[in-house]
């Protein structure tokens, strides 16, 4: 398969994970917004704006950080590169690149999503609430990712898209668990209090997993548990190692079928090796935002091994 | 008031390519007619047909309108017309590689040298260069007007790349979901088979270096260009992979592409890029679209590229003049096809008679494409007269000028019900190893009430092509 | 006389960048008055790709480099014995009609200052006095200086400032003679410098005309002659783009400096004493 087609498949399955991380953002935030705010707090949705990485160029086009902007900068805005729109965008013109690779099923889902978004867009603000917005987009990625796992043939086109899903996911889930425990929570002595449990609660909410939790756990929720629920946890569909084993598996695939091996099985290998004995007190140990950072760390390095080996057009 | 010849009426009576259709016609209320109308076009926004023709420019996401109502053409009028376009396209490659080679027809005085030599579309560096199997033009699009029963007239030839065969095959497609009942009663030659004759006449001229079965691929300007469904549509059909000048690079005497698993040998290019942009260090050093080196590995045999480069003096339309002179001149046969009689403002006299009659004549700029730069004498302004006189004084060399023709009309459907409506016709002719031809083409129509030109930039539809079988 | 060439171009790029692919005329032309007795042309880890004759009659040769390179060295030696023909390209084959070299190019449009140039000349009666007397004209009007003009400069451009390089006042020399329906074109090569103290520029350009029944003859404005058994041809163009040694494209984000260095010397004194 050309390097390109490979490379565009693998970003539109980023960009649309992309598009659903920054929705679940936005719910984070608003869910947080509905505490009552405690003295010496800082603002919820500047700590989530760093999170996104978007401080700036928000507080550029909107300064204060009210909701109403925040709704309109991670949803509609196309000067947030990371916006729903601006992913989804990006998405359908990776597809649109691509479109022979692409069933009709899975064209028409994602030429859809663009075009609803682009009517939505031209509704009053008044008339959309947030969680118009947030369930819009997870019902249409969940569409795009649907019809690709039902039409799509299983080749390496395929293969591609999945690097791409789950590198995203497996980094937006290490950034969301750290935007709660580095950036949210004010001060230390607040760990395991209402207020911690509370944005623990809200995090998994907004990843659709608090009563995959529950199921899993029972009980109090525990830092540790979380930590363990979306790291090491093979049954939670964005925990760390599930991602990474998605990688590895679809690394494999690919190594198969051009009966070549390349560095980024080994890499992919590695870190999934790494996971597999971690327990979750070596991860408080090492600390969890050290932890995270190294994570996003590795797979940017990942990411970036990939490139190499399959999409930059240099392969030999 | 001229009149005009209608493709389905003669005098009350049917003709009978039509006959059946009458039929089809009287049992559509126009309920039902909207109905499928929306259907129609539906489907063409669903597989996402959203291209302008080549070079006219517009609104990529705009769609051009179809028209549901059939063009249909006799077994033995396409006969003729097939004999036409085939000869055509022979005589138009035996012109190229001759010019580019010791230029006979010139040296016979049968052309004016300035005319071909001087042509901004004449290029120096495929002097000498014969291309496998002499073909210069694999694909070329003849434009054809009707006028009468039996009179048909070429407009002009396209020899780069002729665009808009996606419109032949979608709309066939879309008529046979949605009318299946017509392809029962009528027995219409199918055109579904062009992806595949398309694609072995790009493999038999694989290159005198290609000792394997040739890798055939589309190279597209990108998927900003308007036509980038077309060429992706094209791809898909055949089986051959799509790529952009940055897929391709050159390595040695061969050029590759970059996939996955390393580079992989690409032998035969259909471009449907213009020459100045294939290769930065051949042609335009700025472009960023090409290939750099693919020059080299062309003229010493490692690749093909289709349609040849330098193939456009052939399409100039102050050549065109000179295409029946051609095919006396390399095929010592009198043309079947004729050309319209055209004034080149270029001669003195030609000139003068032109400037006399504007008011009847059409003018067209001698590199125009599209309907732009064009002056329709007898529907213009007195401005717009004027506006060209002064233009054709300043630079006569850059217009001709014919007389206006009485385009064929053929049943269309408009607002009010059914009328007849202007059309012309693109067929499409493959030529490799060997020339062939599939029964059908692109027809355009003129929607608006009485206009004359069919450009889809200016208000144009299609339509889809029958050929009956005999 | 036997000219023995050494031409060394050396390109760095400040970042490594991931291939170079070069289209070189760096052959000497097959014509009359030109023995080639060695030559050699190579490229630092470069693999030769296709070459072919082209209508002009030049060799053309393509190169890659797989990179990542820093530094790329195009070395062309070489040895080539020559008879002056009177600047007269004899016994050269070639296909291209002359009529394609009345084409304008950018550099080599007739602004109203250089079709001045060709006041009072015409091609009616005798073209080839034409020619020398535009070949004489600009190179009063266009006086050799270096470091005034650059590559991308025009003929018009150069005239206008009164100075220029060899390849300026090439390039007013075809703008005039086609001005006036001459067909005129670029030509690249190699000079031997400093027999008379006043030759100019080891690698060399000046302009070849056109002339019925006569066929292409040199002008070299620089040097205010007509090429002589001094000049090596290598290859032609309409201007000095498509008559360049060296099309070259690297692909990567490096910047590009080039340095360039050649020699042509006179090689008969030097072997009769090593006999």
């Amino acid at each position: 398969m050309l390097s390109r087609t490979a490379d565009n498949l693998y970003w539109l399955a980023r960009y649309l994970e992309r598009a659903e991380t920054s929705a679940r953002l936005l719910e984070v935030g608003a869910r947080i917004a509905l505490m009552p705010s405690a003295a010496g707090y800082r603002n919820e949705w500047e700590s989530l704006l760093h999170a996104s990485g978007t401080a700036n160029g928000f507080a550029k086009k909107y300064g204060d950080a009210v909701q109403r902007n925040l709704e309109s900068w991670f949803f509609f805005d196309t000067d947030n590169a990371s916006s729903v729109m601006s992913c989804i965008t990006a998405a359908r013109e990776n597809g649109r690149i691509v479109r022979t690779a692409l069933t009709t099923q899975v064209w028409d889902a994602l030429n859809t999503a663009f075009q609803e978004l682009r009517q939505l867009e031209r509704r009053p603000r008044s008339e959309l609430d947030l969680s118009t917005l947030t369930d819009w987009t997870m019902r249409n990625t969940a569409l795009v990712r649907g019809s690709i796992d039902a039409t799509l043939l299983r080749n390496d086109g395929w293969d591609f898209l999945n690097l791409g899903y789950y590198l995203e996911r497996a980094d937006n889930t290490a950034r969301l668990m750290d935007v709660k425990y580095y950036v949210l929570l004010p001060r230390l002595e607040f760990v395991g209090s209402g207020l911690d449990n509370y944005q623990w609660t809200t995090l998994l909410r907004a990843m659709s997993s608090h009563r995959a939790f529950h199921w899993a756990y029972g009980g109090e929720v525990t830092a540790a548990k979380i930590a363990h629920f979306l790291i090491l946890n093979p049954q939670c569909p964005r925990s760390l190692i599930t991602c990474v084993e998605g990688m590895t598996s679809h690394l494999d695939r690919l190594s198969r079928g051009y009966q070549r091996k390349t560095f980024a099985q080994d890499r992919a290998r590695s870190l999934q090796a790494e996971l597999a004995e971690l327990r979750v007190e070596d991860i408080f140990e090492e600390g969890l935002h050290e932890f995270l950072s190294r994570f996003i760390g590795d797979m940017a390095r990942a990411g970036s091994v990939i490139r190499d080996c399959y999409l930059n057009g240099d392969v030999r | 008031m001229t009149s005009y010849f209608n493709e389905m009426y003669q005098g009350k009576s049917v003709r009978v390519p039509y006959a059946r259709l009458q039929d089809w016609m009287n049992s559509m209320p126009a309920e039902l007619r909207q109905m499928k109308q929306a259907e129609a076009e539906a489907l063409f926004r669903r597989i996402g047909i959203t291209f302008a023709v080549y070079g006219e420019g517009g609104d990529p996401d705009r769609l051009i309108p179809f028209d549901m109502f059939p063009r249909v053409f006799s077994g033995a009028e396409w006969a003729k017309l097939e004999r036409g376009i085939k000869q055509r396209a022979r005589a138009l490659n035996a012109f190229l590689v001759d010019v580019y080679g010791r230029g006979e027809i010139v040296r016979a005085g049968r052309i004016p040298a300035r005319l071909v030599y001087l042509n901004e579309a004449y290029e120096k560096a495929v002097v000498g260069f014969v291309p496998p199997k002499g073909v210069y033009s694999h694909i070329v699009g003849i434009d054809l007007v009707r006028t009468g029963p039996d009179e048909f007239f070429v407009l002009e030839d396209n020899c780069r790349t002729p665009s808009g065969v996606s419109y032949m095959l979608e709309n066939r497609e879309i008529m046979m979901r949605m009318f299946p009942d017509l392809f029962r009663e009528n027995r219409i030659e199918p055109v579904d088979s062009y992806p595949e004759i398309l694609r072995r006449t790009l493999a038999s001229v694989a290159p005198m270096k290609c000792d394997r079965e040739p890798t055939v691929v589309i190279l597209t300007p990108g998927h900003f260009n308007s036509a980038y469904y077309e060429h992706s549509f094209l791809a898909d059909l055949m089986g051959v992979e799509l790529v952009e000048g940055q897929d391709l690079f050159v390595e040695g005497e061969f050029v590759f592409m970059r996939t996955t698993e390393g580079p992989r040998r690409v032998d035969v290019i259909y471009r449907r890029l213009d020459d100045a942009y294939i290769d930065p260090l051949c042609f335009r050093p700025d472009s960023m679209l090409g290939v750099p080196g693919l020059m080299d590995v062309y003229r010493s045999g490692g690749v093909s590229i289709c349609s040849a480069p330098g193939a456009g003096v052939a399409d100039d339309k102050a050549v065109y003049t000179y295409v029946p002179e051609m095919i006396r001149f390399y095929l010592g046969e009198e043309p079947i096809l004729n050309n319209v009689p055209t004034w080149q403002c270029g001669k003195d006299d030609d000139c003068k008679y032109v400037l006399s009659h504007l008011n009847e004549l059409v003018v067209k700029e001698v590199h125009g494409s599209g309907g732009y730069g064009m002056l329709v004498g007898p529907k213009a302004t007195r401005d717009q007269v004027e506006m060209f006189r002064g233009r054709i004084t300043a630079n006569p060399h850059n217009y001709i000028a014919q007389p206006t023709l009485a385009l064929s009309t053929t049943p269309t459907f408009v607002a009010e019900g059914i009328a007849p409506r202007h059309v012309d016709l693109r067929p499409y002719c493959l030529v490799g190893e060997r020339i062939e031809l599939v029964p059908g083409g692109l027809t355009r129509v003129a929607l608006t009430e009485g206009s004359l030109v069919v450009n889809s930039s200016q208000g144009g539809g299609v339509k889809d092509t029958w050929v009956l079988a005999e | 006389m036997l000219l023995t060439v050494d031409h060394v171009t050396r390109y760095f790029y400040d970042q490594p960048v991931r291939g170079v692919v070069q289209s070189h005329r760096l052959m000497p032309s097959q014509c009359a008055g030109q023995k080639v007795l060695k030559w050699k042309v190579s490229v630092s880890d470069g693999q030769m790709g296709g070459g072919f004759r082209d209508g002009a009659g030049d060799w053309v040769q393509g190169w890659t480099v797989l990179g990542p390179v820093n530094e790329i060295t195009v070395h062309v030696t070489g040895q080539v014995d020559t008879v002056d023909q009177a600047g007269v390209l004899r016994g050269h084959k070639e296909l291209t009609p002359p009529d394609a070299y009345l084409r304008k190019t950018h550099p080599t449009d007739a602004d109203t200052g250089l079709a001045a140039l060709a006041d009072g000349l015409t091609t009616a009666k005798d073209a080839l006095s034409a020619a020398h007397d535009i070949s004489a004209r600009v190179s009063d009007a266009i006086v050799y200086t270096p470091d005034t003009t650059n590559a991308h400069t025009t003929a018009a451009e150069a005239l206008a400032q009164g100075t220029g390089v060899c390849q300026d006042q090439a390039h007013a020399v075809i703008a005039v003679c086609r001005h006036i329906g001459l067909p005129a074109r670029y030509v690249s090569g190699y000079l031997l410098v400093g027999i008379d103290g006043a030759a100019h520029d080891a690698a060399h350009a000046w302009a070849e005309v056109f002339i019925a029944g006569l066929g292409w003859v040199g002008f070299d404005p620089a040097n205010r002659c007509c090429p002589d058994d001094r000049y090596i041809r290598l290859g032609s163009g309409l201007d000095s783009l498509h008559a360049a040694m060296i099309r070259g494209i690297a692909r990567g984000q490096g910047e590009e400096s080039l340095d360039v260095s050649v020699t042509v010397q006179a090689a008969q004194t030097q072997s009769q004493t090593q006999q």
